[in-house]
This record gives C-alpha cells, structure tokens and sequence, in this order.
C-alpha cells in the first residue's frame, strides 16, 4: 500500500468534539481515512470510539470541528445520507436482523426491483443469486441463503455485513469492534475479509480495544481515552509494543503492575 | 451460478415444511377439524362449511394486517373498535348530510386511515410502547363511538340508511351473498382471501415486505441500513386501518343500523388469530396464510360448539387452550427449524 499519495482523504476529521447535555463524549479528535488505507481508532470501553463512528456514520452530528468528505465539508444528518455518500457502517451486534434470511439481509435497505407500477417487485432470483456470489467472492462459501441469518457464527454475519457493504460499492467502511466477541480463529477470518475489503480500494475504519488485532492490519492508529485523542501515528512512527502500551494507558499501567505486585 | 450447494441435504422438504411459520396452525386446524367432524354431524354439510368460512371471514379480514403490523413488531389495540367506528362514521356522515351511501363510505376510509396513521405517527414520534399509544386510542374511540351516538341520534344504535340512495349497491360490495354450486357463501369470503393474496405478495416478494420483516426483527439494525422504520409502521397502523374499513363498511351494510358498543374485545380476537397462525408475538416472523388458518380454527370453533349443540360459554375456554398448544406448537417448530445449523 502506498501511503504517501497526495489524493485528498475520503474522510478527514479534524478537531472534532461532541456533548450530550452537560457530558463531553469527544474532544479534539482528528482522523483520516484514505483508499486502500486502514485507519484503527483504538481506546477502553468510555473512550469514545462509539460516539466517534456515530458522527462518521450519520446517526450523531458533531458540535465542534470539521467532517470532510472527499475534501468537501459537511455534516451528515442520517445514516440513509453517509451510505448515499459511500459511508457504509458495520455495527457489531445490529449488523443484521437475526431471523430473516442471508438474502433478505444482504439487499435490506437497498433492494433491487424489477416489473412496473403496482406490480413492482424485488428480483428475488437475482438477490439470492448475487448474495452467494459475493458471498464467494469474499471467500465464504455459504450452504443455503434461505437460512436465517441468525444461525451463521458471529464472524460469519460479520463478513456478510462487509461484502454487503463492499457490493454496494461503500468508499469506506466503518467497523465497529468487528472482532470484540469472536474467537481466535474467527478474528483472523474476519481480519482477512477486512484485508480483502483495503485491497479492493476501500478505506477502512476499524475500531477496536486489541491492539494486536489492530498492528496486524492498520495503517494509521487513533488513540482515545476519555473522550480526548492521546495518539495519531502511521505505522512507521510507532512499534506494537508502544501502541500495546499507550492503548493500555501507559502509565496507568505501570501504577497497577505496582499495585498488583504490592497486595 | 446456482446457488445449490452439495452440502444441502436434498432430502430436506420436511424441514422445509418445518420451517414455515404457518405450520403449526395448520395442524392445529387439522385438529379442531377433525375433531368437529367427529362430535357435530352436520359440521361436514357445505352450508355449514360457508357459515364456518363466514365466521372465518369477518375475524380474517382483520387478523391479516394485525399479522401484517405483528411482524413489524407492534400491537393495536384499537383495532376492534375502530370497525365500529369506521361503520358509525359512514353511516352518520350518509344520513346527517341526507348524502349517497357511497359518499359517507369514502368519507369513513379517509377518516379510519387517519385515525390508522395517528396510531403510527404517535407511537414513531413518542417512541413509547404501541400496547400503552394503542390502548389510548382503544378507550378514546370507545367513548367517542358511544358518545357520538348518543348526542346524535339519542340511542346507543344509529338511524337505519336502508332506504336512502346508494345502499343497493354499497350491500352487494360489501355485504351481499353469492351462490356457488348450490350453497351461498358471503362476500367476505372473497375479500377476506383477497387480502391474504395482497399481504402474501407483499411480504414475500416487495421491498415493503423486506421492510416489515426487519423493523420487526430488528429495528435498529434495519434503520442502520436506510430503512424507513418510521414510515413502514405507520404505513402497517394504515394497512390495520383499512382493514377496520372493510370490516366496518360489512358490519353497517348487513344489519343497515350500527351498535355503538360493538367491537370491544375484538382486538384480542385478531391477536389471537395471527399468533396462532405463527406470527412471533416479539415481531420479525410470521405470515399471512398463518393469520387466515388462525381466523379459520376461530370460526370453526365458534360455530362448531353450536353445531355440536353445546352452551357456546364453552368456546372461550378452547380459544384460551388452542392459544397456548399453538404458542408452543410454534416455538418449538421454530427452534427445529432453526437447528439447522
């Protein structure tokens, strides 16, 4: 991957802060996203990282700053508006409505249709077709789309929701925690699809709290705790030793291997 | 590209049989079938089979869209008296404005979808329970119903509109009998199968359909993807609406005169059948057939007690069994099906 191209970011924030009410979920937060780039926004649970997808996927707007798409300043106002502006989100546990099937779920929201005035219908033949193919291509190999969703293991319907989001041509993909409840082996499957997803062009914003997960993959690292950025590196300005120990707060760190080794 | 796998037993229509959420009602109605054709001799004769089919008619045309809005996750509880009050505003508008039946019918559709679209606008809005916006509105048109009545016409029924123009035809759309190979059957009937066709289609193959299905099951998510969450439940409080239309536009046609108290304890009834028919009372699953075998093991019962000669108290007490052997019925069909896996 190349790193040093000069092309305007798909997505740049710059100084971003964000309040609910009286509460300052995000202060001073700058981040950029650019093709065939992964982006790892890392933090503990409180950091931020939620509210921080939620400005970049249109379902929070943010108080201070600037959000830019592809150089243009805006404010996205719903999650209809950041897809339409090739934002795509995958959440970690409302990716996907358990009961209905693959298909369903992988055209959900922007289904094709065929057929005119009241007899406009969905183009199942193609939808099911389609799902099975991106599905392979993506290299998950699925028995029967017909079968609900919520029976597929949980690294699975993570896939889906990437090569759904890559189908429908996304320029970004927004993952949250994608590997947070998942075992061992199933991260790395994930991983792979998140590797396969940067090298089809796409810039990814992944976040997570496993900085090994992290290392493996990224590009650029964003550290947050407690709602301010404490680190903005490129991979060549920072070890994984370093990101591993900045992540877990330093020297907050040090005080409790003090305090565990003292009881 | 086929999307046939080897790894797909093809031995599997048994499981796919399972898997469909109507199956549980069919076997239940299978049942009560049988079990009526035993203990009632004249349940098999064919006038009975249209009296069964009527009774079916009239709980149907509502169990469907109430099945509709189950699968998109809420209740409706006004449903009941809101046929009531579909008939009471036609007939009112037709005989205080001395108007053409048809004008005080086209009047009542505008006024039950507005009040369809109140339900949804208030429970999207509000974001508060639909049992809680529902049951509001449930009491608000219980009174409205009674109290309309009585400042107008003095009594708790309205005047009958038998004699004035229009009502001819009105009958024969919404409440005449037609006679096939001998035996009559209601026109309820054919509008009752005709919104079983509707709602079918409209889940299975339109995008509306893919809609309803994830507000239901899962309404965050589906928002996350660009679904109108808000305009696909208040366009199902419509669908319900119109239902109540149909169903009042019957009521005030058969008899000419309307009971103002009528209607209550209704809803029930509709909710009863959709969940007997497969429709997961949390949202996300069911089906449309499913809510017409609920409404069909209704009118079966209802009528078979009194083909069988027994005190019709009796019925409450089967609907209450057969909702709890379908409810189980279902689930476990529905954990089967799922162990696909």
């Amino acid at each position: 991957m190349n790193r040093t191209t000069e092309r305007t970011a798909l997505v740049d924030l710059s100084d971003v802060s964000k309040r609910y009410g009286n509460v300052r979920a995000l202060e001073g937060v700058s981040l950029e996203v650019r093709s065939g780039e992964i982006t790892c926004v890392l933090g503990d649970n409180g950091a931020g990282k939620s509210t921080l997808i939620k400005i970049i996927s249109g379902l929070h707007q943010h108080d201070g700053g600037t959000l830019r798409i592809e150089g243009e300043e805006t404010r996205l106002t719903s999650p209809r508006e950041a897809l339409d502006r090739g934002i795509a989100t995958v959440y970690q546990d409302l990716a996907v409505v358990p009961l209905m099937p693959v298909w369903r779920n992988f055209f959900l929201g922007s289904e094709p249709r065929k057929g005119a005035g009241p007899f406009k219908r969905m183009d199942v033949d193609f939808m099911r077709r389609t799902t099975h193919a991106e599905l392979l291509r993506m290299g998950i190999d699925l028995r029967d789309v017909d079968q609900p969703i919520g029976t597929l293991s949980g690294g699975e319907r993570q896939c889906v929701a990437i090569a759904r989001a890559v189908y429908f041509g996304a320029k970004v993909l927004v993952l949250d925690e994608p590997t947070a409840a998942l075992g061992v082996k199933q991260s790395g499957v994930v991983l792979k699809y998140v590797a396969a997803a940067r090298d089809e062009g796409l810039g990814v914003v992944l976040i997570t709290h496993n900085p090994h997960h992290a290392y493996l993959v990224g590009n650029r690292f964003v550290l947050l705790r407690r709602g301010t950025m404490v680190g903005n590196h490129t991979r060549d300005e920072i070890t994984l030793d370093e990101l591993t120990k900045q992540m877990a707060g330093g020297s907050d760190l040090d005080a409790l291997v003090h305090e565990l080794q003292d009881s | 590209m086929s999307a046939v796998d080897e790894r797909l037993l093809p031995a599997s229509p048994l499981r796919r049989l399972l898997s469909r959420p109507e199956l549980g009602s069919v076997v239940g109605a299978i049942a009560v079938f049988l079990f009526f054709a035993i203990a009632a001799d004249s349940f098999l004769r064919a006038a009975s089979l249209s009296t069964v089919l009527y009774a079916s008619s009239t709980i149907g045309i509502m169990a469907v869209p109430v099945a509709l809005l189950m699968i998109g996750g809420e209740f409706d509880l006004s449903a009941g008296v809101m046929v009531t009050s579909s008939a009471l505003i036609s007939s009112m508008f037709s005989y205080q404005m001395t108007a053409n039946v048809w004008v005080g019918v086209g009047v009542s559709l505008l006024a039950t979808l507005a009040i369809g679209a109140f339900n949804g606008f208030m429970l999207t809005r509000t974001k508060l329970p639909s049992f809680i916006i529902t049951l509001g509105t449930f009491l608000m048109l219980t009174g409205l119903n009674l109290g309309f009545t009585k400042l107008i016409d003095s009594t708790v029924s309205t005047k009958t509109i038998a004699d004035m123009e229009g009502f001819p035809t009105a009958h024969d759309v919404f409440a005449s009998t037609l006679t096939i190979g001998g035996v009559d059957f209601k026109i309820t009937i054919l509008w009752w199968f005709a919104l079983v066709a509707l709602a079918s289609w409209i889940l299975l193959r339109t995008r509306a359909g893919n809609w309803i299905f994830a507000v239901g099951g899962n309404q965050d998510a589906a928002r996350a993807v660009g679904v109108p969450v808000a305009k696909t439940k208040i366009g199902l409080y419509m669908g319900v609406a119109l239902g109540a239309w149909i169903s009042g536009q019957h009521l005030l046609f058969s008899y000419d005169v309307v009971q103002s108290g009528e209607g209550v304890g209704n809803e029930l009834i509709y909710i009863i059948a959709a969940v007997i028919g497969g429709c997961l009372i949390t949202g996300g699953y069911g089906s449309a057939i499913g809510s017409a075998v609920g409404a069909f093991i209704f009118g079966m019962t209802s009528k078979g007690i009194v083909f069988a000669e027994w005190n019709p108290d009796w019925f409450k007490f089967f609907l209450g069994a057969m909702l709890l052997l379908a409810t189980l019925l279902n689930a476990w069909v529905r954990k089967r099906a799922e162990a696909t896996k």
